[in-house]
């Protein structure tokens, strides 16, 4: 009530100072540069008033999106530090039962069979070409308790245990100088990642689950973990792996994702 | 004397129309003003989106009605690419407001008296708004507010985005789960502000004309 005598009213209070507002425009629009910028901020101002979903299927406004994004890649390689360790927790604090996450159910995880898995290692690589696990379990084994991030905002500790991956593609002959790893899965889903990231010191092909072989819905016969890049990096039942110079792109990556998906 | 007198008047007539038609929010104020509305508009609604994930309190997601992006991966594509305009136009503005020694004119000193005199004045809707130029001591608080809270808002969405690379802000918001607890609050206080403004200017519509313009009519 109040707020209502001290309100004043549209009408009366632009018919009051609509001489000069008028005056102000004419003087504005006088000037091409002028009238071509409040176009154009109308435009802007009309864009942000429709709807999320409108603004998202414009194809313009998507390839801009996706720009920005490649940019954001660029901007995440530089702050990536190589020396800067993922916090590592006690394990108290490992989150039980390990959520599972993937793009399909929990019953639809491929098994793959042991015996004749082979690791094929591709690409711009000169060493070994194809790994079986028992070769893989005789290499020094590192472990680690970190921070599972997922694009979603979730996150979740856990233990994992496996090759430190520098390790691996040393073994494997890799040019390190080259752009990105490729990995893909059993399962169909494939990522990749950069150089810098597949040589950190915490990034592991992991064998081992809190201690025990890795169990099917945590990616038998193993995944890459990388306490650097959010959960979508971290692809697990990898069967090949690429050095490259192309951007290979990934699952996620192609319908959006950020490619870079650091933490 | 009243020759006097009347020159006297005529002076303080010419001074308050020369006052009148003063610039009151420079060009630099009104532009970094608006692009930021836009921003922190898009910002929340994408933002809004990429809750809906994975929601912090699972009995509150916002409807897709005002949300941006359509799923979380275009939203994450808006909010990573609109929180560089957001981040760019608030140092513009703080820098500017900083240098040119406005943010200490407009909105300092402010002191707890006249926060709680003018508080409650303005709850009993006796608080006037016809001098535009001068700041009550409520606006002061709100805007004082509002830009601690957006630096508040970048912080922890860094600690959130780079968790592992920026230690330092991770540890100052509690760990990454509590840095998303934090950037929330934050955007609610935002929010807060935005709905409080804008039903303000609503109140004093020629407020919005002077963030237009620049000056009074």
């Amino acid at each position: 009530m109040t707020f209502r005598r001290r309100a004043e009213r549209f009408d009366t209070f632009f018919s009051a100072h609509a001489e000069s507002i008028v005056k102000d425009a004419r003087n504005e629009l006088k000037d091409p540069a002028r009238r071509l910028l409040g176009k154009q901020v109308l435009t802007l101002g009309g864009i942000a008033m429709l709807t999320g979903c409108d603004l998202s299927d414009d194809k313009s406004v998507n390839t801009a999106l996706r720009r920005i994004s490649v940019f954001n890649d660029s901007a995440q390689a530089l702050l990536f530090n190589p020396n800067e360790m993922a916090p590592t927790y006690p394990e108290s604090m490992i989150t039980r039962p390990f959520p599972f996450n993937a793009f399909y159910g929990i019953d639809d995880a491929p098994e793959v069979e042991a015996a004749t898995y082979r690791l094929q290692v591709g690409g711009l690589a000169n060493g070994k070409r194809a790994w079986t696990l028992d070769e893989l379990r005789a290499m020094p084994q590192e472990s680690q308790i970190t921070r599972h991030i997922c694009i979603e905002g979730w996150s979740a500790i856990g233990r994992w245990g496996g090759v430190r991956f520098s390790n691996f593609l040393k073994h494997s002959g890799a040019d390190i100088t080259a752009k990105y790893v490729s990995l893909h899965c059993a399962d169909n889903y494939w990522t990749s990642i950069d150089m810098p990231t597949a040589l950190h010191a915490q990034t592991l092909l992991t064998l081992t689950y809190d201690g025990q072989v890795l169990p099917t819905k945590y990616g038998f016969p193993m995944k890459l973990r990388m306490p650097t890049k959010l959960g979508y990096k971290n692809p697990k039942h990898i069967v090949a792996i690429a050095v490259t110079n192309e951007y290979p792109g990934g699952y996620w990556e192609n319908q959006g994702y950020n490619w870079f998906g650091g933490s | 004397m009243i020759c006097r007198t009347l020159t006297t008047m005529d002076n303080r007539i010419k001074h308050e129309i020369a006052l009148s038609h003063e610039t009151i929010q420079p060009a630099w104020i009104r532009i970094t003003h608006w692009i930021n509305a836009l921003a922190v508009i898009l910002m929340v609604m994408s933002g809004w989106q990429v809750y809906d994930a994975s929601p912090i309190f699972p009995v509150l997601r916002f409807p897709s009605a005002v949300t941006l992006g359509g799923w979380l991966g275009g939203a994450l594509l808006w909010h990573f690419a609109i929180m560089w305009v957001l981040v760019a136009n608030f140092i513009v503005y703080l820098g500017l407001n900083l240098a040119s020694g406005r943010l200490r004119r407009k909105l300092l000193p402010i002191s707890f008296k006249a926060l709680a005199t003018d508080l409650v004045a303005a709850l009993r809707g006796t608080l006037g708004h016809e001098d535009l130029t001068h700041y009550n001591a409520v606006q002061k608080f709100a805007y004082l507010i509002v830009i601690v809270d957006i630096v508040l808002v970048i912080l922890s969405g860094l600690a959130v985005w780079k968790s592992v690379q920026l230690p330092l802000l991770r540890t100052l918001m509690g760990g990454y789960d509590n840095a998303r607890v934090v950037h929330f609050i934050a955007m609610s206080v935002l929010v807060a502000f935005f709905v409080v403004h804008v039903i303000m200017v609503a109140v004093v519509p020629r407020s919005l004309l002077l963030m237009i313009r620049g000056r009074q009519p």
